[in-house]
């Protein structure tokens, strides 16, 4: 059963409080999302580790239950 | 070093191949979209590359995931180091990252 985007964002804020976090059903099948992710969490870290960052968010599911998650990663702008 | 005979199999891919990807499918058969995402890249820069289809291989398929804690196949390696899988090679590719990458580990890339 693919997971619905609400779901994906609701995991992604608990494990990154204050994410931005904005998903897109690229094909509308509910299997193909692209995130926007967008934390303060990403500062100093390399794109692997900030993807890796939301895949733990994830918890395991990131290549199994969800098979395509495309991620864009950001740091927001020092205010 | 660790004695997990699949990571031990993976570390010799990996050294010896400056360019290495794991995929699924070939080079010339990608079987998926992301593989083959990624075969383009190198091929739109001129990269000699290595790979392996881990479709043909379920041992490598899984072992690999550990190996560079990333859960998702393609994953690319330049000398050694993991780089990433389709997103982050495609996003370096558009940034012009990629290609100074390699061209700083000394590896042949045409002008994109």
């Amino acid at each position: 059963m693919p997971m619905a985007a609400i779901d994906i964002e609701q995991m992604i804020k608990e494990h990154l409080p204050g994410a931005d976090v904005k998903i897109e059903d690229l094909r509308g099948d509910g299997d193909h999302y692209l995130a926007h992710v967008r934390s303060a969490f990403f500062k100093g870290k390399t794109r692997v580790q900030q993807h890796q960052m939301v895949y733990e968010a994830l918890k395991g599911r990131m290549g199994g239950e969800l098979h395509a998650l495309a991620l864009q990663t950001s740091v927001p702008a020092e205010e | 070093m660790s004695e997990n005979p699949v990571h031990e199999r993976i570390k010799g891919e990996i050294d010896g191949n400056q360019v290495m990807l794991f995929m699924k499918g070939s080079p010339v058969f990608p079987q998926c979209g992301f593989s083959a995402a990624v075969v383009q890249v190198l091929n739109a820069l001129g990269v000699k590359f290595g790979s392996v289809d881990v479709l043909t291989d379920p041992e490598i398929r899984q072992g690999i995931k550990e190996f560079s804690e990333w859960p998702t196949i393609p994953q690319l390696y330049v000398k050694g180091e993991f780089v990433g899988g389709c997103d982050i090679v495609r996003e370096m590719f558009e940034t012009g990252e990629l290609s100074e990458l390699l061209s700083t580990r000394g590896i042949d890339v045409r002008a994109a």
